[in-house]
């Protein structure tokens, strides 16, 4: 019955799937127990069919023990109901996600399925079959572990094909969660008022003529902003503005529908600027590669480089298939499993080849930054397309550059900036839909960005306003199909369907939330948990906010740069064209190399000593910053991949233990700068009225400090975890049997959740 | 313009003001001279550089005089900016190449003392300065012959013992290595030469006596022994029942002095199971000894056996627990050397476990394929599987999974015995480790140094044999560095716990250095009988005198004291990593930060905070409106360390 009804929602694409399965026969279908046995439903969300007597697993042992409770699938969500009274768990609420607990898996976070014997279940079933045991697998590392053998036959089986068809097979866009979600909430207010909510805190959407020009002003840019294509008149694939060379004229624009177009990025201080665009296709005449080059080379002192990163970088395939290796070694079943794997960790993460790719991407980015900081070039990285590694190598060029991205709000707006308005294919690189057409363009790119900025944070931890949960969150969000920012394939795409799915057509579009209105996914106590406790504001000097943006590179190198840099005189341009023709002919061969292992000697001791001089003067966490890329200093980012591995959990230690005793002394701080305030006494200190928020931060961190927190804060707290050390089962098996009898002088000691409350 | 790129150690890209105030102290902490209190500020100024890179422009401007002032002084006095160890003596200097992996040929002058090997670049700028101590040398080789072809192809090549190798280059005319080269032959291994080791030659003072830091009866008292199941013995007062143990001991309180020397029949060198550490409140103990002499036969000993299940007995438990820390195939093979293992049949209430950790000489190879890999260069294809290829860190996580067994059962209430083979290497590991999970106060720095005395230097861990101290055979079979391992895994530990330890990164790389300097006696000698002959305790100073004498210098200002607490740091290869702030030091490409600056940040803080309770507090008394006295006492009661280190502040409370 149920795989009918799905087979109605996925084939007819009109008819929204609300109205496919009618509240009637829900609630024939769950009669007993219901009340108690379904999760807060979100509104808009639909329960489509739901078993119980199910036992979930515990993830940590070989035991075989679980919990019972009942499994229920809906349009958001599959999602477990414990038939145990919620204990201590339910008070732990601190990092709660307000839309998904710890016992759900939003439908686009399911990974994979697995049936018994491990089987993979893909979409296509055998009816009436169904597996005693399934495991999913989920995107943001969570492992399920249900046995199906307790519950009713008929229960089991359309809970299972239920799961299946709803996570695993081809859908339409309009089924996502999002749409029913936002037709059915009073999402703060209307669409405008949203955006001034947003503006009010600065994230800057870059939907606007506005947004792009305040940006160009910001970094002194000298750019044409193009409103031309508001309406998507000049081509769908292009943003609804950007901005340009001011040379590109408006016959380019049209004539070329935006092929080749060089985008503007961001400014450099000395006048240079970073471009990106779409590889230009070869077929077309050498003119329109040679006219674009010459319009970006005009921006500044006819110079250019350009570099194809589709020839220097991995392909998103690659990334796929590297993230593929990579993540298998968090997603664990058991204990031993991870223990097995443990003695060849090094070697299977080397063999994988993610932190090589982030290296690879870490080190691109350096290199534009050299052109642009030392020799300043003005740069242009084009791939096909135009919108995975140039928004990964742009953003991180931005990032390293311009102190401001790496504020909370200064980072939202890059991301707004490069990726969203960017047109980076968030849904066909997700595959939410599950297409099979779709299932190439699949690639965690947008993760391995935020992957080369967690590696960025690691280095250089004072420099960025958020934290590495911050970060963290963000990689989870893509995957709860609720945000508009990570559910559509570029600006007029998301305009298109927006309006389309607006309940009152001809009006506004449908309102839904982005990713940044952070209240929607967490309370404000859980939001402070954001801001990194290490991050100071720009020293006073620079009194207006204008100008603290401004990076004062300390660190600047200011070599001479090389022979283009003759000074441009009016009215000899033809020569000079000529001139610069020759150089493009060799500036166009890429510099770069295909790989690490063919790198030219040249290129990476040309990094290399770009950073060893930026390394020798002293750091400025508000100027530029370079990434140290040896071997060393790439590292798997812990919090992410390791938070739900039991084993792995340094109970009361890990950096966490560290940070929260920073944050316990900001919050006194503040407090005591308030009370100073009151008695009317100016303080010199710069961190006078430094965010208001980092108060609640340490107060939350500071309120629990007399707990333990784990190493994998704030995403597992107070679990009942047994105080005994996880001990490596490959190399003692016998040591595993013994167990041993009530461990009373620790017990003492550890607390115990209960002082949680 | 000077640099303020740092790392500590041999190579300075930055000169005077550094070398003067003691940047060099945390590897060799040449210029402490006690009650200098100028010299102690300024580096506390400079310890924010050492490790947090960035630096106010206050101080440099100070190292820019300072430095201009120093290279005119240079000329005259070229030794000026490397003061001298009381005791210490020039010896020989020399025009030579420094053929430095990072910066390429580099000219100067080397100085050479009895302490240590000094070299000052004349044509880099910044200067380049090298500060070996001799003792860390391990190897000195001739490079290259008189007619060998090539630049600079003709010198001295120096292996380190502490992960570095240098090389000199001279000129070839006229055997002019000759002098230097045997020069450093005979400084360097003074032992094989018939002279002192420095730490004999040394007049160095300080505030603090570090002999006194460890008496043994005190410490057995803190543990609350003896009691009435585990009494101190002297039978071993003149080291007449084993050579290799400490004189003081305690044992069962059933055995008697004559069971005693019967169980000593049987075990290897006569280390018999002794008491280490008593779990106060279930009585567990950690006991540890050699490997029983079962032999190809396999002799059992009655005596033997009643003694373990006395060691059972004290805390009346089922079963003893045996840590056999060698792989089993191991522990099989060294009955054909008389020794072996206790077998089931002979001990009935006891389980035998083996913990797979390797012998000295595969920790010794497999340090030296990291070397390989980390010095001069990072290995750059594929670090990952080279450092896994050394298994170095592998080898880590089976001494730190063990001791959290050690550890485990402990607390679980079960009394065990540890052993390996001698039971001076892998033994002290273990149970030091498990003795740091257990006791909160081996975290404190002067417990820690307790541990180090009692576990490692009195229970008679070859320190002499297993470095090498003075002795010019690079290539005996007995070095080992199996201290180096434990201080690594210590250093583990702190990372995963980083509150739960009160001396910081820099307490560990000092010990290293100094396991090697010979300036101190305090890691000097096999055994306690060495050192009574030697007179060490009255002739050298130890260690602790230097640490305990600057002890805000070597705390963690996020320690956080929690007694009771059992630590169970996590033996997986996703935690453990390599400690790049040891043993990649000399590359200056590698960046020393990883946590300072949080470090700095807290500190910072900390002083923010007293500056504000001050003001608040004179804003009050003129007020009189005392609204906020909780303030006071919400001040964190180890906040009186770290502000040691920002000296303008005053602790109001």
């Amino acid at each position: 019955m149920l795989s009918s009804l799905g087979s109605v929602g996925g084939k007819s694409a009109k008819p929204s799937f609300v109205s496919y399965v009618t509240p009637e026969e829900i609630k024939s279908e769950k009669e007993p127990s219901r009340k108690e046995k379904h999760p807060d439903l979100l509104p808009g969300e639909v329960v489509f069919c739901s078993a119980s007597t199910v036992l979930k697993y515990t993830q940590d042992d070989l035991s075989q023990r679980g919990v019972f409770g009942a499994l229920l699938c809906t349009n958001f969500r599959v999602s477990f109901v414990s038939d145990e009274a919620p204990t201590e768990e339910m008070v732990r609420t601190l990092f709660k996600n307000k839309l998904y607990g710890e016992n759900d898996i939003p439908l686009s976070c399911v990974d994979n399925i697995y049936g018994d014997k491990r089987k993979l279940i893909t979409g296509g079933l055998v009816k009436n079959k169904y597996p005693s045991k399934i495991i999913i697998h989920c995107k943001d590392l969570r492992v399920f572990q249900f046995s199906l053998s307790f519950s009713k036959e008929e229960d089991a089986k359309k809970i299972f094909q239920g799961i299946v068809h709803h996570c695993l097979e081809p859908k339409s866009l309009r089924c996502l969660f999002a749409f029913s979600y936002c037709e059915n909430t009073s999402y703060p207010g209307s669409y405008s008022y949203c955006r001034e909510h947003l503006r009010k805190k600065q994230t800057v959407m870059f939907d606007s003529v506005e947004d792009w020009t305040q940006d160009m002003k910001r970094t002194k840019g000298n750019c044409r902003v193009v409103s031309e294509n508001s309406n998507f008149e000049l081509s769908p694939k292009l943003p609804q503005y950007f901005i340009v060379p001011t040379n590109v004229s408006d016959e380019d624009l049209t004539k070329y529908q935006g092929k080749g177009l060089p985008m503007w990025c961001w400014s450099h201080h000395s006048g240079c600027a970073l471009f990106k665009t779409a590889s230009i296709p070869l077929v077309q005449e050498d003119n329109v590669c040679c006219r674009m080059l010459t319009a970006v080379a005009h921006n500044h002192l006819y110079s250019v480089k350009t570099e194809d990163l589709s020839d220097t970088l991995p392909t998103v395939q690659d990334i796929l298939l590297s993230y593929n290796k990579f993540k298998q070694f968090f997603l664990i079943d058991n204990t031993t499993e991870f223990w097995m794997s443990d003695m060849k960790w090094f070697s299977s993460l080397d063999n994988c080849g993610w932190l090589d790719i982030i290296r690879q991407c870490l080190q691109k980015a350096v290199e534009v930054v050299e052109s642009l900081e030392k020799e300043n070039t003005n740069v242009l990285i084009m791939e096909e397309g135009g919108s995975d590694l140039c928004c990964v190598v742009s953003s991180l060029v931005q990032l390293m550059l311009d102190p401001y991205y790496r504020t909370l709000l200064g980072f939202q707006s890059l991301v707004q900036k490069e990726w969203v308005a960017g047109g980076h294919a968030f849904l066909d690189r997700s595959n939410h839909l599950h297409l099979k057409d779709k299932v190439e363009s699949q690639s965690p790119v947008f993760l391995l960005f935020l992957e080369c900025v967690w590696q960025l944070q690691q280095q250089h931890g004072p420099a960025f306003q958020f934290s590495e949960t911050y970060l963290t969150v963000l990689s989870d969000s893509v995957h709860v199909p609720v945000f508009t920012t990570f559910l559509f394939n570029n600006d007029s795409h998301r305009d298109s369907l927006l309006r389309a799915e607006s309940p009152h057509t001809q009006r506004s579009p449908l309102n839904c939330p982005t990713v940044w209105d952070w209240s929607v996914q967490f309370d404000c106590k859980a939001q402070d948990l954001f801001t990194n406790p290490l991050y100071t504001e720009k020293p006073k000097q620079d009194t207006s906010v204008r100008k603290s943006y401004r990076p004062r590179h300390l660190r600047q190198l200011s070599l001479p740069s090389s022979a283009f840099k003759t000074p441009p005189k009016k009215g000899f341009f033809k020569d000079e064209a000529d001139n610069l023709k020759k150089i493009l002919g060799v500036k166009r061969l890429s510099r770069w190399m295909l790989s690490p292992s063919s790198d030219s000697p040249q290129t990476s001791s040309s990094v290399r000593e770009f950073y060893e001089a930026w390394q020798t003067k002293p750091l400025d966490y508000h100027g530029l910053l370079l990434p140290c890329l040896d071997g060393p200093s790439i590292r798997v980012w812990m919090q992410r991949y390791l938070r739900w591995i039991h084993d792995v959990q340094i109970l009361g230690g890990g950096p966490v233990a560290m940070l929260s005793k920073v944050s316990e002394i900001l919050g006194e701080v503040q407090e005591l700068q308030r009370q100073l305030d009151r008695h009317g006494c100016t303080l010199t200190s710069n961190h006078k009225g430094a965010r208001p928020r980092a108060k609640t931060a340490a107060a939350v961190i500071a309120a629990r400090s007399s707990v333990r927190l784990s190493s994998s804060f704030p995403f597992v707290t107070s679990r009942n975890w047994s105080f005994k050390p996880a001990i490596p089962t490959s190399l003692l098996q016998s040591l595993m049997v013994t167990g041993i009898p009530g461990n009373l002088a620790d017990r003492e000691d550890d607390g115990g959740p209960e002082s949680l409350v | 313009m000077v640099f303020c790129q740092v790392f500590s150690g041999i190579i300075y890209y930055f000169t005077f003001l550094f070398n003067q105030v003691g940047q060099l102290r945390t590897s060799s902490h040449l210029q402490l001279r006690p009650g200098q209190e100028n010299a102690k500020q300024c580096d506390t100024d400079n310890n924010r550089v050492t490790h947090g890179v960035n630096k106010c422009t206050v101080n440099n401007t100070i190292e820019k005089s300072l430095y201009s002032a120093s290279r005119e002084s240079l000329k005259m006095e070229p030794l000026a900016d490397c003061s001298l160890l009381p005791g210490e003596e020039r010896i020989i200097d020399k025009d030579i190449i420094y053929i430095c992996p990072f910066s390429g040929a580099l000219k100067g002058k080397v100085f050479i003392t009895n302490y240590r090997l000094y070299f000052k670049s004349t044509d880099a700028d910044p200067a380049v300065t090298l500060d070996v101590p001799l003792g860390a040398i391990g190897r000195v080789e001739k490079m290259g012959g008189a007619s060998s072809r090539g630049e600079n192809s003709y010198g001295l090549d120096i292996t380190c013992k502490d992960m570095r190798n240098l090389r000199f280059a001279l000129k070839q005319e006229g055997h002019s290595r000759r002098d230097i080269f045997d020069i450093l032959f005979k400084y360097a291994f003074p032992l094989s030469h018939g002279l002192l080791l420095f730490a004999y030659l040394s007049q160095e003072k300080f505030e603090e006596n570090g002999w006194s830091v460890y008496k043994p009866m005190e410490e057995f008292r803190r543990q609350g022994l003896p009691n009435d199941k585990w009494r101190v013995t002297f039978i071993n007062a003149n080291y007449e029942l084993c050579d290799t143990y400490p004189t003081i001991l305690v044992v069962p309180f059933k055995a008697t002095e004559e069971d005693l020397r019967k169980v000593c029949t049987f075990r290897s060198r006569g280390r018999i199971p002794v008491l280490s550490w008593i779990h106060r409140e279930n009585q567990a103990v950690i006991c540890r000894c050699s490997q029983p002499l079962v032999g190809m036969s396999g002799k059992r000993n009655k005596d033997d056996e009643r003694y373990l299940d006395l060691i059972r007995e004290a805390n009346g438990t089922a079963k003893l627990t045996i840590y056999d820390a060698r792989p089993s195939v191991n522990a099989v093979a060294n009955k054909a050397t008389g020794g072996g293992y206790e077998g089931d049949d002979a001990y009935q209430n006891a389980e035998l476990v083996f913990l797979d950790i390797h012998n000295i000489h595969v920790m010794r190879e497999s340090l030296k394929k990291l070397k390989d890999i980390v010095y001069p260069n990072v290995e750059e294809s594929h670090w990952l599987s080279s450092l896994e290829s050394t298994h170095w860190l592998e080898h880590i996580k089976l001494v730190i999974s063990g001791a959290i067994q050690v550890a485990d059962k402990i607390s679980g209430g079960n009394s065990v015995v540890v052993h390996c083979s001698d039971g001076w290497d892998r033994t002290a590991q273990l149970t030091s480790l498990a003795m740091l999970m257990l006791d909160s106060h081996y975290r404190t720095l002067r417990g820690f140094q307790v541990l180090l005395e009692k576990e490692w230097i009195s229970f008679g861990h070859k320190f002499a044999n297993r470095i090498g101290h003075g002795d010019k055979n690079h290539a005996d079979q007995d070095r080992s560095p199996i201290f180096v391992q434990f201080i690594d895994c210590v250093w583990q530990m702190t990372k995963q716990f980083p509150t739960a330890f009160e001396f910081n990164e820099r307490l560990l790389v000092t010990i290293l250095d100094h396991l090697f300097s010979c300036r101190f006696g305090t890691f000097l000698f096999n055994c306690e009988r060495a050192r009574d002959t030697n007179e060490l305790r009255s002739k050298t100073v130890s260690l602790w005198s230097l640490v305990n004498s600057d002890l805000s210098f070597y705390q963690n200002p996020f320690y956080t004291p929690e007694s009771n607490r059992v630590l169970y740091p996590v033996a997986s290869m996703r935690h453990l990593e390599l400690w790049v702030t040891y043993y990649i030091r000399w590359n200056p490409r590698i960046r020393q930060q990883q946590q300072s600056p949080v470090e700095q940040r807290y500190i910072e803080l900390l002083a923010l905070r007293d500056e504000y309770l001050k003001k608040l507090e004179e804003l009050q008394l003129s007020d009189s409106s005392p609204n906020s006295s909780h303030l006071s006492n919400s001040s964190t009661p180890n906040a009186a360390s770290p502000t040691q280190h920002i000296t303008h502040l005053h602790t109001p409370f």
